[in-house]
């Protein structure tokens, strides 16, 4: 329901630049997302070669081993520092792809309607319904393991639910009369959709692509974790099966999957702050809903039994 | 009941799409994973158990159109050929042996999670603003943030490792012997413990929020209103005036859940190494195991889709809207 419908004209990055400068929640995210982008891309060049043999296999962390070393002796810390770089990569390539897919069904679904809308939904509906754990495995069972496969099998079991946000969005936009006047006046259909009908997506786009983001993570993750990534590579999933394979767990050896749960639970929390404050400056309703709350708490009342009303014109 | 039928079609059509996926999927992939999988067989197996093998999973040597028409009977008939590596049974049977395990794991844990997240909901949304409220959907947040299976890793390490407490993996130990017997049950219970603890905790926010989102609308609503201004009791006000109205998303959201737990309790099964459908699907992928693999993946999707229809019925049943629109 976040239809900014009367939010103004911004690209997507003036969009999130204004959520990252007014709001604390997306600032807080902001931050801990760019620490971990640096990290990203000069984080492998400071720890050198990871996968290099430093010590002896599932000794805890020490002042030579921040993070201890892994059941063949590596050392955690490096892993997880380069296997950030491949981790964020697959995750922000899949996010956006995952909408793109998303919006090239369900745009024309919402906007077109009739046969192509009964086409497309059936075909999202029959990918929603179907379970994507399993059916990733499988499809990821038979191809080359590698990024590539991770990232095609992330997309074909992730679009389905954001063709659907999407196709609600341009079905709501299809009704509105600027629209309408863009039809009556003879202009072509692709050319609606691109000028009037997709700008005024914008941030219901950029808000899907943040979240695709965290699935895209969460999912990559893991399917490395059960072994269908290519498991010679460093990334976070793998360094959770090499993990569970070298029975670090039955160990003891907490500090071999501990450092990388908390990344992707840090990494998924930025994101989902920034989504947030995002929301909050791009949501109508929320807008108002602030604004009444400090109305209402200006005159000592509590906003329990009140509903906002949106003012259609201010 | 046309609403009905029209949901039907839709299960059948995704059901027919999972079947040609199967069929389709190792036909695409390079390598020929067929080829690969028949020269393991050819050495185990009789030429005529072999020709019957390849006739349930369509690799004959007919056109491409007849062999698919070759695995769909088969499939209709329930014949999902033989497991490599349980060799020689059965893929069915394989899959029957998962799904008892699966069934009482996800099942038992899609319900507690269920009726306590909802319980909660109720709570939440009653006393607004209350330590519930407050508290519990920012605690539920924080643990979704991590991936699942990293708090079942971390929960095995903690509780079962450091502490001891629960088992480290498996169905039931080694030394007892599988039977209704007091002693059995004990065991299954202690080893289901910690799994279900997990399963529970990671999906009972989605439940809290949904109910309590929905249940704070139909506070809102006027027969909530008329129900207080006639002085009932609260708890009845609570319970059977706001409630049972709100639970309607949920009930929606239940169906799709089902797939979630049934595909998701996958990586519980995998950390706890528990016997059910995702542990044997993981390890047919990892021993290529291709027969069994595809057999518990249309397992789990025709489960998955005769559960969405059952939702359908109780949806249908509970909410008068569908049954208007329909007719």
């Amino acid at each position: 329901m976040s239809g900014p419908l009367h939010a103004p004209r911004m690209g997507p990055i003036e969009l999130l630049w204004d959520a990252v400068r007014s709001d604390r929640r997306a600032l807080s995210g902001a931050i801990i997302l760019a620490v971990f982008l640096a990290v990203a891309v000069f984080g492998p060049h400071i720890v050198g070669d990871a996968t290099a043999l430093v010590g002896i296999p599932l000794q805890p962390p020490s002042w030579e081993h921040w993070l201890g070393t892994n059941g063949q002796g590596q050392d955690v810390f490096a892993q997880l520092v380069v296997g950030t770089r491949v981790s964020l990569a697959i995750g922000f390539t899949v996010g956006l792809l995952v909408v793109l897919v998303g919006a090239l069904v369900g745009v024309p679904a919402g906007y077109f309607g009739g046969k192509v809308d009964g086409a497309l939904s059936g075909l999202a509906n029959v990918f929603l319904v179907l379970p994507g754990l399993p059916l990733a495995i499988v499809i990821a069972a038979y191809l080359p393991s590698g990024p590539v496969t991770l990232g095609l099998v992330l997309v074909v079991t992730g679009w389905a639910w954001n063709a659907r946000v999407l196709r609600s969005q341009a079905l709501a936009l299809r009704r509105r009369d600027f629209v309408a006047a863009a039809r009556v006046s003879g202009e072509s259909r692709l050319r609606i959709l691109a000028v009037e009908v997709l700008p005024n997506m914008t941030s219901v786009i950029v808000a899907q692509v943040i979240g695709s983001t965290v699935y895209a993570i969460g999912a990559q993750v893991g399917l490395e974790f059960l072994g269908l990534g290519d498991v010679s590579a460093v990334t976070w999933g793998t360094n959770l099966y090499w993990a569970q394979n070298d029975s670090a767990l039955l160990t003891g050896a907490w500090w071999t999957f501990a450092p990388t749960g908390l990344c992707v639970a840090l990494v998924g929390f930025a994101l989902t702050q920034l989504n947030a404050g995002f929301d909050e400056i791009t949501n109508p309703r929320l807008r108002l809903e602030r604004a009444w709350r400090t109305f209402l708490g200006d005159r000592g009342r509590g906003v329990e039994r009140s509903t906002p009303v949106v003012r259609d014109h201010d | 009941m046309n609403y009905l039928l029209r949901r039907l079609f839709f299960y059948a059509s995704a059901a027919w799409t999972a079947v040609t996926l199967n069929f389709f999927l190792p036909r695409l992939m390079p390598g020929d994973p067929a080829t690969a999988l028949f020269a393991r067989f050819s050495g185990q197996m009789t030429p005529e158990a072999l020709t019957a093998m390849r006739e349930a999973l369509g690799f004959t040597n007919e056109p491409l159109g007849r062999q698919y028409l070759t695995y769909l009977q088969h499939v209709l008939r329930g014949d999902l050929g033989i497991s490599i590596s349980k060799f020689p049974s059965p893929v069915v049977d394989v899959i029957g042996e998962g799904l008892r395990w699966t069934l009482f794991l996800a099942g038992t844990g899609v319900v507690l999670s269920f009726v306590i997240g909802s319980l909660l909901g109720v709570i939440a949304a009653w006393w607004r603003r209350g330590w519930v409220d407050q508290w519990l959907p920012s605690v539920f947040s924080f643990i979704g943030a991590f991936p699942y299976f990293w708090l079942a890793m971390f929960a095995l390490w903690w509780f079962g490792f450091t502490l001891g407490w629960f088992p480290l993996g498996h169905a039931y130990a080694d030394d007892t012997v599988p039977g209704w017997t007091l002693e059995f049950v004990a065991d299954v219970l202690r080893h289901a413990a910690l799994p279900l603890a997990t399963v529970v905790l990671a999906t009972l926010g989605g439940w809290l929020l949904t109910m309590r989102n929905a249940m704070i609308t139909v506070l809102g609503s006027d027969h909530v209103n008329l129900a207080r201004a006639k002085g009932l009791e609260p708890r009845s006000v609570m319970l059977r005036y706001a409630a049972r109205n709100a639970l309607l998303p949920s009930i929606t959201g239940f169906g799709m859940a089902l797939g979630y737990v049934l595909g998701g309790s996958l990586l519980t099964e995998v950390v706890f190494s528990y016997p059910g459908q995702g542990y044997l699907l993981v390890q047919a992928v990892r021993s290529q195991d291709y027969p069994l693999m595809q057999g518990i993946f249309l397992f789990i999707t025709l489960a998955v889709l005769a559960a969405n229809w059952l939702v359908d019925l109780a949806t249908w049943w509970l909410d008068a809207r569908t049954r208007e629109s329909a007719s």
